[in-house]
């Protein structure tokens, strides 16, 4: 009898073991298959034979990235509206949530602002006036464009008030006593103890702005000026896409011609590295922003 | 008379302040210092487009602006409710959405309790890198592997050739395509999803688990009547959390997997607003679009900020 029921358990859970598994395969195997693709030849990615490993291995398609002058300059753009985007996204949400964490008594008008943020975060003017105004104060087809619209995330400000609530007010009191003025109190005593709420809001920043290709769609009229992924939005161009917008027949060719799929392949796995060599550091980090995305009062 | 005692009163509660605080004035003003430059970028980017609304009732000109242009009241809501579009735009946003919600939701929670059961520890720390890493990738990436993966000459044509079905062109397909976006948004995010009802799962008391089993419970049954209510809560947060994105199906994931052939069933209010407002240049009626669904989008949130805070000791914002 024991043993009956032992081994029905057993049986469970190697079920249970399988199936994660192959969860897990599903999520690993179409990864796989672009990175496949980024190292095959291009008659063998044109010829759709290519499933999980690379056919007629080679690293033609990344030498030839190496040529491609757009592909690195928007590279060069994500980079930089990557590091300007967390910068000033760093110092706006931590000079905002300090206060916010205050009480109404210590810091008069903490509602006030309280209610305008979450009013913010709840409604917005939509599509049509934001583009207006980005285009009205002349950042179409500037780096500002990309930065400035999501300068003060509001999700975050709030997410960093709340760990500074629970910073102990004794830490503060003793530094106040020592003279030190809010802006000291915040950069010796608040930032110190917030490194994992900081390290998470900085990790949303840096992977949100990478992702973007939204901004880029809108507000950049030239190829040139194109964050890599929106960059990377009109390499997968498909035929029918061609045909349905009544495109000629030379660009049909011209898409025709060559298959550029590893070459593409390659592009699109490239832009992916910079978001692996992080990964880690996210993966780190996940838990504290999910436990603390849940806000408590 | 009157003056004198609220001066007084107001010098009072100075003072107290200033005892309590040490540095009263400074401190106050130094706070409004550190909001400011925060919510200067606020002013323009968010609540400036607020006043962009006004365009939604006007048949705005973009070369005599807002001020100038003529008003025409609610001429651009009776024409959208008069478009056969936007009652299929409506109706394939709220499957979308839904569809991803429940399917999400359910789907999270079921990895969950299964990876809850791997005592391997490698394995369990392998197979959770690789289902959160599609969270992190974009859109334009993953419509890119997508693409790939279910052309009709792709690995999963070829499979489903293979095993009889037949190739189905998933995405030309009005019948195909949204499953295909619930099932690929899915697929994206039940990792990540699942690391919240993980959590919950874990801090569910072991002894309760020891008791069942001591008592003959199966383990579906134990799964049934311990694991699932005592994630409870977390199940009900979310639900109100997902609540909220129920007018928002996915514009980056749509964007990039839709064409006219599937504009029947795939475009949804965000990739429409798109579409009408900045291709087609109809700035009034899009932004009309979109004002409902701002309008709406508010009404949920604070509605599931409310249901949340009744059933939970938890609230949204």
């Amino acid at each position: 009898m024991v043993t009956k029921k032992g081994l029905r358990g057993n049986l469970g859970r190697v079920v249970i073991y399988l199936i994660v598994l192959l969860l897990g395969l599903i999520c690993l195997l179409p990864l796989l298959n672009i990175l496949a693709l980024s190292f095959s030849s291009s008659d063998a990615a044109a010829a759709n034979i290519v499933g999980f490993w690379p056919v007629k291995f080679t690293v033609a398609a990344y030498r030839k990235i190496l040529e491609d002058g757009q592909f690195w300059r928007s590279f060069l753009i994500s980079v930089a509206r990557v590091a300007i985007q967390l910068a000033l996204n760093l110092v706006l949400i931590v000079l905002m949530a300090y206060p916010l964490s205050k009480s109404e008594r210590e810091f008069k008008g903490r509602n006030i602002y309280m209610n305008l943020l979450i009013f913010a975060m709840l409604f917005s003017g939509g599509m049509i006036p934001s583009y207006l105004v980005v285009r009205n104060l002349g950042l179409i087809n500037t780096i500002w464009a990309l930065v400035l619209p999501g300068a003060v995330p509001i999700f975050s400000v709030i997410m960093v008030m709340n760990f500074f609530i629970g910073v102990p007010k004794s830490l503060a009191e003793a530094a106040i006593i020592d003279g030190a003025t809010p802006l000291q109190v915040l950069t010796k005593v608040y930032i110190p103890c917030s490194k994992p709420v900081i390290a998470t809001i900085a990790l949303f920043s840096i992977v949100g702005s990478w992702n973007d290709f939204f901004g880029g769609l809108i507000y950049m009229t030239k190829v040139a000026n194109y964050p890599l992924q929106t960059y990377i939005q009109t390499l997968s161009v498909r035929l029918e896409d061609i045909l349905n917008s009544g495109g000629s027949l030379t660009t049909l060719v011209n898409a025709m011609e060559v298959s550029k799929q590893n070459l593409n392949a390659a592009k699109i796995v490239v832009s992916v590295i910079p978001l692996l060599l992080i990964y880690p550091i996210l993966q780190k980090y996940l838990i504290t922003g999910i436990v603390m995305g849940s806000v408590k009062e | 008379m009157k003056e004198m005692a609220i001066k007084s009163k107001a010098a009072r509660s100075a003072g107290t302040v200033r005892r309590l605080e040490g540095r009263p004035l400074s401190s106050q003003v130094m706070y409004h210092l550190m909001m400011f430059p925060g919510m200067v970028f606020l002013l323009i980017f968010s609540f400036v487009p607020m006043f962009g609304i006004i365009m939604a009732f006007q048949d705005y000109v973009p070369a005599k602006g807002i001020l100038q242009s003529e008003f025409v009241g609610l001429k651009h809501f009776q024409y959208m409710f008069s478009l056969p579009d936007v009652g299929r735009i409506f109706t394939n946003t709220l499957m979308i959405a839904l569809g991803k919600i429940l399917l999400g939701t359910v789907a999270a929670i079921v990895f969950a309790i299964l990876l809850n059961e791997i005592r391997i520890t490698v394995m369990k720390k392998f197979v959770q890198t690789i289902v959160y890493l599609p969270h992190f990738l974009s859109w334009v990436v993953l419509a890119a592997v997508v693409v790939n993966m279910v052309n009709l000459d792709g690995p999963v044509n070829q499979f489903l050739a293979a095993v009889g079905i037949g190739k189905i062109n998933f995405l030309g397909s009005n019948v195909w395509f949204r499953p295909l976006i619930v099932l690929t948004d899915v697929w994206k995010e039940f990792g990540y999803n699942s690391i919240v009802y993980l959590a919950a799962i874990t801090a569910i008391d072991p002894g309760l688990h020891e008791a069942a089993a001591m008592d003959g419970a199966t383990w579906w049954k134990r799964v049934w009547h311990i694991t699932l209510p005592g994630m409870l809560p977390v199940i009900l947060l979310m639900a109100a959390m997902n609540l909220t994105s129920i007018l928002s199906a996915g514009f980056d994931q749509i964007y990039n997997l839709y064409s006219p052939m599937v504009y029947q069933t795939g475009d949804v209010l965000d990739t429409y607003v798109y579409r009408m407002g900045l291709i087609s240049r109809q700035y009034s009626f899009s932004t009309a679009v979109g004002l409902l669904r701002s309008v709406v989008g508010m009404i949920l949130m604070v509605s599931a900020n409310e249901l949340t805070k009744r059933f939970t000791d938890q609230k949204i914002f």
